[in-house]
């Protein structure tokens, strides 16, 4: 179910939170909404779940067309996973994953026996086959998010939106998290919305990466596109590492990979400039240089192991850097 | 063999430390705990079960178990309000109530009872029409009533205040956006959270709404088998040299107060939170 967002204005007193923002999540996507803190982009996931109210106005979220602004959060059918978890406590981890169909009218709610089904099938889905006896004090991180999952699936929602969903876990989890995540997104084909700080996890895990700053979009667009085709000098050094270098009044951005490494000697004034290197860090499989250009700017050099092995490079060694 | 750490003091200062303790609290809390019973028990045990047994007595305890039963569900339930009002919304005024909350712990007893005789005594502003429809309320049960619950109402709201502010509304939240409805969110995810902070507040609140002296003295009247609940039944005995049977009475308020004490390390131990702020 894709979600629409038009035209949505936020203002706590007089601070602006969201600033007309327009949106569209297409149908089956996993849709990053990617920026700094103070950005907005919590707020809006909020919004789109209906546990904040936009402000006055035309603004609207549409789910497949249909306008859901007016219907409040529990009759929106969305799966929501907070940052931390925010799991019952004092409720075991099937009673946590059951909570959304026990709370169901009467003459919706399944029986006994259909609850628990859906419990253990739910648990099968997000691995946790064997905790349904668990309290969340007594799992890790990781089993904890997962559990936050599966009570957010069990009503079937219609659409499923993740607040941070790696920002509390080790790094090590939350790259295994991460690639399972997708997996597990592409089995269901949930519309699913996310937040994060982490441009890393955006565009790794993304189809499509909305990048926020200041209460506004910035740039919308595929993984590859938003990285290779920055719409602004705030997006191109949001992106991961970036040289900003200065040429007269403007300025230039350039990537550290996407910097070749020459010989002095094989200087070609068209292209190339000559630097020195200043620093060499070597450790692990990509070695960063720090040089230094003959305008005296610094730059920063990403080049692989093999490629710094050829060249023999030390520091203080004269080089040319075509970019 | 013990284990020594750098924050461990030597033998003789833990020794001095331990010593000062244990006697501030013997001559404070045990010494004057053990006389209640002394002498109540200095004339026999007829003596002792006569004073409890005494028509008088019978009445007083009675008002007081009324009283509590009045004023601590009524307290129960608005601090449970207050605080759910407090922790869970943001509103203009918020800071105002929370110190009107704590305003009975900030306003002497005397003072707390004599408001009340300003508004419902005779020549108060309320206490002509109350005459004319013939309603006591001053030098009568519900004055007695209505100054314990003034007294007591900030226990409950206190004890939740800080664990309701520390929980936040994560889970309330996500309760929302599974489809549960207010009284089913309070119900199924609100109180389980905070059962023992809450029956903790009951007890201090009952504890208080029993033993209060002050407010309820300037309001009742003293009118013996009538309008007097334990503690000022047992000043009045005090007042007239009888020792045995003002301490046989003073028995029954030591109980509660062991009782008390009891049940709140039951809340703490099965709790294992109260007290630590969460």
């Amino acid at each position: 179910m894709s979600i629409s967002i038009q035209s949505i204005r936020k203002t706590f007193g007089t601070y602006k939170a969201l600033d007309d923002i327009s949106l569209e999540v297409p149908n089956g996507s996993l849709t990053a909404l990617l920026g700094p803190s103070g950005s907005g982009k919590t707020t809006l996931l909020r919004i789109v779940a209906g546990l904040e109210f936009a402000d006055d106005g035309p603004g609207k979220i549409l789910f497949h067309g249909e306008d859901v602004s007016g219907i409040p959060a529990g009759k929106r059918g969305v799966g929501f996973v907070f940052q931390h978890y925010a799991l019952f406590r004092h409720m075991t981890v099937a009673e946590n994953i059951a909570f959304g169909l026990s709370v169901l009218p009467r003459g919706q709610r399944p029986a006994k026996t259909g609850i628990r089904d859906r419990v253990l099938e739910l648990l099968r889905l997000v691995k946790l086959e064997g905790l349904e006896k668990r309290r969340p004090h007594e799992l890790s991180g990781g089993q904890r998010q997962r559990v936050a999952l599966a009570r957010a699936l069990a009503i079937r929602p219609k659409v499923l939106l993740l607040d941070e969903p790696f920002g509390a876990l080790d790094a090590q989890v939350r790259k295994d998290l991460r690639r399972w995540l997708r997996v597990f997104h592409d089995e269901i084909g949930l519309t699913t919305l996310f937040v994060t700080h982490d441009q890393e996890e955006a565009l790794e895990l993304a189809d499509q990466v909305v990048v926020m700053r200041n209460a506004r979009v910035e740039q919308v667009g595929k993984p590859q596109a938003v990285y290779d085709q920055p719409r602004s000098p705030f997006v191109y050094e949001f992106l991961g590492n970036v040289n900003k270098l200065h040429e007269g009044r403007d300025a230039r951005y350039v990537r550290p990979h996407e910097i070749e490494v020459l010989f002095a000697a094989e200087c070609d004034p068209a292209t190339d400039r000559l630097a020195r290197v200043q620093h060499l860090f070597s450790a692990g499989p990509v070695a960063t240089l720090s040089v230094r250009l003959d305008d005296g700017q610094f730059l920063d050099v990403e080049l692989s192991r093999k490629q710094l092995d050829e060249l023999a490079l030390d520091v203080d060694d004269e080089i040319a850097v075509r970019f | 063999m013990s284990v020594r750490n750098v924050t461990t003091e030597s033998a003789p200062i833990r020794a001095v430390l331990i010593t000062v303790a244990v006697g501030f609290l013997t001559l404070f809390l045990l010494m004057p705990l053990f006389a209640v019973f002394i002498e109540a028990l200095r004339r026999g045990w007829e003596v002792f079960l006569a004073s409890l047994y005494e028509d008088a007595a019978w009445s007083a305890v009675k008002l007081t178990l009324l009283t509590a039963a009045i004023a601590v569900p009524l307290n129960t339930l608005f601090g449970i309000a207050a605080a759910w009002a407090v922790t869970k919304h943001r509103f203009k005024g918020r800071a105002l109530l929370l110190s009107l909350i704590d305003l009975p712990f900030a306003v002497s007893p005397v003072i707390a009872g004599l408001v009340w005789v300003l508004l419902f005594g005779a020549k108060g502003w309320f206490g002509p029409w109350l005459a004319e429809h013939d309603i006591k309320i001053i030098f009568a049960v519900p004055g007695i009533v209505i100054a314990t619950v003034f007294i007591t109402f900030p226990f409950v709201a206190r004890e939740l205040i800080p664990l309701m502010e520390s929980q936040g509304t994560d889970q309330e939240e996500a309760a929302v956006t599974l489809g549960a409805r207010g009284w089913q969110i309070f119900r199924r995810v609100t109180l389980p959270n905070i059962k023992w902070g809450l029956l903790y507040g009951v007890l201090l609140c009952n504890a208080r709404a029993m033993g209060e002296f002050g407010a309820v003295s300037v309001v009742s009247g003293h009118i013996r088998g009538q309008t007097n609940t334990l503690p000022l039944h047992i000043e009045v005995l005090y007042n007239e040299y009888q020792f045995s049977a003002a301490f046989a009475c003073a028995t029954l308020l030591a109980f509660l107060a062991l009782f008390t004490l009891g049940m709140k390390s039951v809340v703490e131990h099965f709790s294992g939170h109260v007290g630590k702020g969460h």
